[in-house]
């Protein structure tokens, strides 16, 4: 009988896990509006770099290179479409990735700068 | 009933998992949709390691920017930048030729799922080729980090008329100049890592196109096309950062 109960273990968890997402396809048109999308951004962000707006420059390089990550993410990467613990998967990826940024940025702001 | 948990199984889920031994479907699995996001989720741990590890050289870029800001200005205006944007473009153009990929996996086309990996491959492979032309320029100028590296054209700009964008440049004093070999080191260590992905991922777009043709992945197991254009995308989710941020930012840099 013990042999039978593993053999025949199942946890009812896995198979009406309301987490599973419904499995959703992405259209061939809707890839092809992220495509022009990206390649949109992309003009964008050559054309501006031209443009003199001082500090603004990198920043606004930056805007438009994590709007297009993140389209790429949503859609190319189907997050959008995915179940709450792949989101929340690539959530905390992220969250921890500039958590690291800022802390070592915040030390070498707080020890030499200006001192090189 | 010895126990709870041999009680909470009716026959409906026990039958769902009979002999069962698909691909998408291992026996260590209780459905196709859970051994399908047990992989997602794997494949995006693995991705998140690929953030840190490019992450630290952004931040090093970051952060050596800050100190020797003139040097790194005149050495980013020096890439060029139609040579970036088009293989931006290019990278693009793969990306959705691999999504497009994965969709006629999904919906079970071998040929056009042999054609998109195709196209895919094609493309990063252009890619690599205009990479291999930007990187003989730097050689040629001995833009290249180490003991033949030159500062001359960081320290007198006038001489070199056939770059404009570095000829309207001010002389940089040669300690400052020294600098900009660092810029170069992280421009070469962070495209040519993105440069090794790449080329890892075209052998592995070898192997898959070889796989799809025998019907491998259009009889619902598409995993491996799937995981495959997640790590594609996010090596294209790299350049989209490396390209504004060592060709384009600093082409008005502050006085």
């Amino acid at each position: 009988m013990a042999h039978d109960t593993e053999h025949h273990y199942h946890d009812p968890m896995n198979v009406t896990n309301p987490e599973h997402a419904e499995h959703h396809l992405v259209t061939p048109g809707q890839y092809s509006i992220v495509f022009g999308t990206l390649l949109v951004g992309t003009a964008i962000t050559v054309g501006a770099a031209y443009v003199d707006m001082g500090v603004l420059n990198p920043i606004i390089a930056l805007a438009i290179a994590c709007t297009k990550a993140v389209i790429v993410i949503l859609f190319f990467m189907h997050v959008k479409y995915q179940s709450r613990l792949i989101k929340m998967t690539v959530g905390a990826g992220f969250l921890t990735f500039i958590i690291l940024i800022g802390m070592t940025l915040s030390d070498y702001m707080s020890r030499a700068w200006g001192l090189w | 009933m010895d126990n709870a948990i041999a009680t909470t199984h009716d026959a409906g889920v026990h039958e769902e998992h009979e002999h069962i031994a698909l691909p998408q479907h291992r026996h260590h699995f209780e459905t196709e949709e859970q051994q399908r996001e047990a992989g997602s989720f794997g494949m995006w741990l693995f991705l998140l390691t690929e953030i840190m590890f490019f992450g630290g050289m952004f931040f090093a870029y970051l952060l050596y920017r800050n100190w020797y800001y003139p040097a790194f200005a005149a050495a980013s205006n020096q890439l060029n930048v139609p040579m970036g944007a088009a293989n931006t473009a290019i990278l693009i153009t793969s990306g959705f030729a691999m999504a497009l990929g994965v969709y006629y996996a999904e919906v079970r086309d071998r040929k056009k799922l042999v054609i998109a990996l195709i196209v895919t491959t094609i493309f990063g492979c252009a890619f690599l080729g205009v990479k291999y032309f930007e990187y003989k320029e730097k050689y040629e100028l001995h833009h290249i980090p180490g003991s033949g590296f030159s500062v001359s054209m960081f320290v007198n700009p006038q001489a070199f008329p056939q770059y404009p964008d570095t000829f309207a440049e001010k002389p940089l004093a040669p300690d400052m100049a020294q600098h900009t070999q660092l810029f170069f080191f992280l421009y070469f260590a962070m495209t040519g890592m993105h440069a090794l992905h790449m080329i890892i991922g075209i052998g592995l777009l070898v192997w898959l196109i070889w796989r799809a043709n025998r019907g491998e992945f259009s009889e619902g197991y598409v995993a491996p096309i799937e995981n495959f254009g997640l790590y594609w995308h996010f090596v294209d989710i790299v350049w989209l950062f490396l390209f504004p941020l060592l060709y384009l930012i600093n082409r008005h840099p502050l006085k």
